[in-house]
């Protein structure tokens, strides 16, 4: 039980592991140029497994707010629009920043960042997923001018053609 | 995220992976492709990271499936492993 604790806890961090040797064993082993550039995205989409993976918390919910912590805020906002926020300071409640400004984002609601998944990594991510998508895109490119010139897409097929001068 | 979900998809990721670099056929193997994105996209979704899920199923699933058959369809189908 203690084993199976243990094993079921991290299995997100096992998984990604195994997904990404799969994928590093495409890149080298196949010979077919489709295979290999299969395999990198499988390689690629590890990678932001794992990512991901960190930005998990337990009983937290997608990193974006509540509609009553928003009318919150807004109902703060509010004070700062009608133009008396600048000239009568009210009390204690508007602090100014360090530039000597009132800050107008002064927590009404107490919001804990527990309660929301990390979103730093989720934006991270979102460019890992861009690039990757444009390296299978350039990648493929480069297989189609190579079945023009070789007539093929085989690796090995390839590098005989080459070596025997075509 | 419910774990048993997270169990069931991890498994069908491993299994989606291995298969679709081991099929001879190249538009199978683009198409178990995107049904590995998908997967990985419900998974982000269960890990409340939606951002990155709806970007997975829009590029992963949809372009990046679109650009391997496209370049099955102006080269060969077959493959040697």
């Amino acid at each position: 039980m203690e084993f199976f604790e243990a094993i079921s806890a991290k299995f997100n961090y096992w998984i990604y592991v195994i997904i990404m040797m799969i994928g590093l064993y495409a890149m080298i082993a196949k010979t077919n140029m489709v295979k290999k550039l299969i395999g990198m995205s499988v390689f690629q989409t590890a990678i932001i497994l794992f990512y991901v993976s960190i930005g998990v918390k337990d009983g937290a919910t997608i990193p974006i707010l509540y509609h009553d912590q928003v009318h919150a805020g807004h109902h703060h906002d509010d004070h700062a629009h009608n133009g008396e926020h600048y000239d009568t300071p009210h009390g204690t409640d508007h602090e100014a920043d360090e530039y000597g400004y009132p800050s107008r984002h002064a927590p009404d609601v107490v919001i804990d960042g527990d309660d929301f998944a990390n979103p730093l990594v989720h934006v991270l991510m979102l460019t890992a997923i861009v690039v990757g998508v444009s390296t299978l895109g350039v990648g493929l490119a480069i297989t189609q001018k190579l079945h023009r010139e070789f007539g093929t897409i085989e690796e090995n097929e390839i590098h005989d053609m080459i070596k025997s001068g075509k | 995220m419910i774990w048993q979900f997270d169990l069931i998809i991890l498994v069908f990721l491993v299994i989606t992976a291995i298969i679709s670099l081991q099929v001879k056929d190249l538009l199978a193997a683009s198409m178990i492709f995107g049904v590995y994105s998908f997967l990985m996209c419900l998974l982000w979704a269960g890990m409340a990271a939606v951002d990155v899920a709806f970007t997975e199923a829009a590029v992963g699933a949809g372009v990046s499936s679109v650009f391997l058959i496209a370049t099955v369809l102006r080269t060969s189908r077959r493959s040697s492993d």
